[in-house]
Order: C-alpha cells, then structure tokens, then sequence
C-alpha cells in the first residue's frame, strides 16, 4: 500500500465541510485466538467488529456504549491506525486510515482509559516530547504546555513532579492535555473517565464539554457511562459484540425501545443486562495468538 | 514554507522529541546506569584480566597489547549492547510503559522515529565507550602512546549506521513476540560478535565462519579500533576498512526500516500494537 509521505496541514482539512468528520462503511475486524480445544496449534477466529457503519458530523458529539469486549476499543484503535482492518473502510476528513495513515494521525488524538506516560518523568517532560512527534518546537510549547495544564487544572507547583507520584485523576488530566495539545480535528476518549473518583469525573466532563464549544472539535466517545453519555453526546450508539445495533439522539433511543432511561434501551436492544463499570480495556479479551 | 519543507521541519522536531526523551529517561534513571557502569566494568576487568592470567601461567605474550586488544573487543562489545538496547527499547519499553499506542499513533515517521532513537543510542554509546576505555586503562595502567583516538572513535561512529540498520531489524522482534522477543535482539548481537573476531582474530574461526565475518560490520570496526589504537594508525590508511563499512550501512538501514515496516504492519493487523497490562 502505499505511503502517504507528506503531512496533510490541518487548515485544509478544516475547510472542507462537505464531507463527514468521520466515515465508517461496513467496517470488519477479527482476531485469531488460539483455541486449546485443537490442540497445540489450534487457532478460532473471534469477530470484534462487524460491518459497522456510522458517520460523524464536524463538530459532532457520539458516545458508543458497550459491554467489555463489545468492540468500542478496536473501533477506537481502527480510527487511531493502530490496527488495520478485515474488511470495510474508515475515513478522517475523507482520509483513508490506511491508505493516507499520517495525514489521519495528524488529525487524530486520543485519550484511553490508561493515562499511559513514562512514569518517572514529569508531566511537562511528557507532554513536551510528545508535542514533537507533532511537529511542535520548543519555541511552541514553551508557554503552550503551562497554559493548556492551567486549563485542565493541574496544579502549578506538580508540573516538574513525577507521573509516578500523581493520582489517577491528575493523570488523566495531563492525558486530556496531551490530546488537545496537538490541536486535534477529531478526539477519541475511550473510557476517559472509567476508574475517577466522582470529584475528578465530573471535572474531565466538564471540560470535554468545554471543549466541545472552545475547539470545534469532532468527539468519539467510547464509554461504560451510560449517564455521561447521555449528558455529553448529540447522538448514542449501542455496540453489542462487534455490532453496531442503532446510533440517533439519547431521546430517540429511549423512544425507539419504550424505555424510560437509556440502561432500560440498552437491555431492550441487546437483550442483555447493561453490567457494571470496571476498568478493563475490551480489547485485553482479545488476546491473539 | 513548502509543504515539503514544512514535513521536513516536522520530521526533524520529532526526531529531536525522541532524543528529548530519551534525555529525560536517562536523567531520571542516571543512578541506574551508573550502577550498570559498573557491571560492565566489572565485566570488561575480567575479560582483560585473561591477558595477566595467561601471562601469570608461564605464555609468553606482549600482555600490554593483548590486554589493550582485549579491552577494544570488550568496549565494542558494551557499545553495541548500548545501540541494540535502545533500539529494542523503541518497542519493549514503550510497551511496558503503556505509551506505545500514543508513540505509534502519531505523525512522525517511522524512519525519523528510530533515526531519532539511533541519534541519541550512539551518542550516548561513545560517551559511555570512552569513559570505559578510559577507567580500564587507568585499572591496568596500559600503555598506547601511538593510538589515534579520534580515527578510532570516528571509525566507530561509521560502523554505527551498519549497527543501527541491524539494531532496526531487531527492534522489530518485541512487536511479533511481547514475551521473549527482547532476548531474540541480544541473541543477534552476540552473533553478530562472535563472528568479528572480538576477543581473536578472525583467521581462527571456522572458514564458514570467516565468511559471516566478511559481512558483518563489527569486523572492520574492531580491526580499525584496533590499528587506531594498537598501532597509531590514522583514517586515511583505514580505507580497506571504511568502505565495506560504509557498502554495509547503504544496505542494512533501508534493510531495517523495510523489516521493521512488514513487523509493524504484522503488528497492526494481529492486534499486537498496544501496551500490555
């Protein structure tokens, strides 16, 4: 296949109206497990995503739900050209995630439910090497790195501190830094608030919130909240083992199965009890051979 | 600015993030390497005491010149360690980290990436060669009043664009296997070695052997180090020796972004491109 080699600049994808923020058409993924039952070499294939079909509008709020294991982290890691796909295509701003790979990593940026970081260095060191890898110089970060930290409230005095030495919570918050730091067009947060204490939730929501207004961002969310997902997103999909079962607004859904609240449509679309939060990553089920 | 010269200005900021970070990683771990230091110190006396030993038994040998021949053997050994440490690490450690993800997921290249790893592995590889050649010397107070330090070091920095290139193909093993690929990097390097003639000359190795020597750049690299340091040769007598070095490097880099490139796609499309934990 082959590589794109020159980066796409953000100003013209930003400009290009007519088409959808994110594509996804009859998107298919599938490990291969290995299957003791066969033997030593016995392998079974196991689907995560199954001709999904979606699109996201700039600007656009989607929250995913899903059960561990429902596929809502490979979707993420599809968009993020982590993974490449068995079928299907997905597009960023009409990019290709495989065939135009870089100018869609200019354009994307995440936050997953780990803060993930090189634990003993500080939380300015990580977010100022990572800015490189986008390009960033130093002469551009040098005040945009304080100020984005101000922004999601990392205290002042814990910036030089280690990663180590920080709470869930605060990581987190350097993790939402590090996404917005590279100006992101679309921002997926798979799970990002799975695991906070109350306090630290509802203030990661609160500026997802303000960054949707602030950085005409397009957002994907991944989440097991079904209340986030309704508090934070324009449109709700349910994602049911590796299939997308119906994506409109919260409102329609409840509509659409007789439901009161959105866990009794989750029930009522999957035919499965909506289970409690924990903070496995879904795709750590799909161990490949 | 061009697009292309705005890429080309990207591409060198985040190689410069990698050697940023790896700055930042040696600063926080500087006692750790310390304490490595004197493993490999420690490793390296013992490799030289042969040299004292064979003497103390009744072999009549210039103990000076072996001792000094063993020590360069020693040194590159330790060097290349180094370069193939941190090249594995690109992978391993990213992945124990959990930044693998966010690493792979970014614009840079993947040639800039580990261009901006192999940038600072032989930078601080040569810094660390120096300072062991320098306390060993010191140890066993050895003698090389002719020797052409920089021929050697400039000759050592040649021979890196070869160790790189193989580092590459290498780097890529902890990708396909998470559980025992680290270990499959230091099996290549100890090969790579065996076959150079690093503690003996290549002339006593099997002759299927001494034709793996003729394609590995660690044989020129420590028969330049050696008639640098040994016998005070200077660069432009070491032709003989630059050049395979520099046919091997043309060859092996783009030999290792390709290898690398087939085991990360290998990577995306099994799924194995994540942290893990």
């Amino acid at each position: 296949m082959t590589e794109v080699q020159e980066a796409v600049p953000i100003e013209a994808v930003r400009h290009r109206p007519e088409q959808h923020a994110v594509e996804v058409r009859e998107l298919r993924k599938e490990f291969t497990l290995r299957d003791r039952k066969k033997g030593r070499f016995g392998r079974k294939k196991r689907i995560a995503l199954e001709d999904v079909t979606f699109t996201i509008e700039r600007g656009e709020t989607v929250a995913i739900l899903g059960q561990n294991g429902s596929g809502k982290s490979t979707l993420v890691r599809l968009l993020s050209t982590l993974l490449l796909p068995d079928g299907g295509s997905a597009e960023i701003f009409g990019n290709d995630v495989v065939r135009d790979h870089r100018p869609v990593r200019r354009l994307v940026n995440r936050v997953s439910v780990e803060a993930s970081f090189f634990k003993k260095m500080s939380a300015v060191e990580n977010l100022s090497y990572a800015a490189r890898y986008y390009g960033m110089a130093a002469g551009q970060t040098r005040d945009r790195i304080p100020e984005i930290l101000g922004r999601v409230g990392f205290p002042e005095d814990r910036r030089d501190e280690s990663m180590e030495n920080l709470s869930r919570g605060m990581q987190q918050k350097v993790a939402l830094a590090r996404a917005l730091l590279t100006s992101p067009v679309v921002l997926l947060l798979d799970e990002p608030t799975t695991g906070l204490d109350p306090r630290s939730k509802l203030e990661v929501q609160d500026f997802i919130r303000e960054i949707r207004t602030s950085h005409d961002s397009t957002i994907l969310l991944c989440t097991h909240d079904l209340a986030e997902a309704e508090a934070l997103a324009d449109r709700v999909g349910i994602l049911d083992r590796g299939r997308l079962l119906v994506l409109e607004p919260a409102e329609e859904l409840k509509q659409r199965y007789g439901a009161p609240t959105l866990e009794e449509a989750f029930f009522a679309a999957t035919g499965r009890e909506f289970e409690a939060e924990n903070d496995e990553d879904d795709d750590d089920r799909e161990v490949m051979a | 600015m061009s697009t292309i010269g705005s890429t080309m200005r990207a591409e060198l900021v985040g190689a410069g993030g990698v050697v940023e970070r790896n700055y930042y990683l040696t600063k926080r771990y500087i006692w750790w390497d310390f304490a490595w230091f004197i493993w490999t110190v420690a490793n390296t006396l013992t490799i030289v005491f042969i040299a004292k030993g064979i003497e103390a038994q009744g072999g009549t040998l210039d103990v000076n010149r072996v001792a000094t021949s063993l020590l360069i053997g020693a040194v590159v050994w330790a060097y290349l360690g180094v370069l193939f440490e941190f090249l594995m690490e690109t992978v391993a450690w990213e992945r124990w980290e959990g930044t693998i993800e966010y690493t792979f997921m970014a614009p840079l290249s993947r040639s800039m990436h580990l261009a901006g790893m192999g940038v600072f592995s032989v930078l601080y590889g040569l810094l660390r060669a120096v300072f062991l050649f320098t306390v060993c010397v010191w140890f066993f107070d050895l003698s090389v009043p002719d020797a052409e330090f920089m021929a050697a070091l400039v000759v050592l920095a040649i021979a890196s664009i070869s160790f790189l290139g193989i580092g590459m193909m290498t780097s890529v093993l902890p990708l396909i296997s998470p559980e025992k690929g680290t270990q499959l990097g230091w099996i290549a390097q100890g090969t790579l070695l065996v076959v150079s003639g690093v503690y003996y000359p290549v002339d006593v190795l099997p002759t299927w052997m001494q034709w793996l020597a003729k394609i590995s750049p660690a044989t020129y690299a420590l028969e330049a180090a050696r008639a640098a340091i040994l016998d005070g040769q200077g660069l432009s007598t070491m032709w003989d020796e630059i050049w395979p070095l520099l046919i091997i490097g043309v060859v092996s880099i783009p030999l290792g972004l390709w290898i690398f490139a087939r085991g990360e796609r290998y990577a995306k499309k099994h799924g194995k491109l994540k942290r893990s934990g």
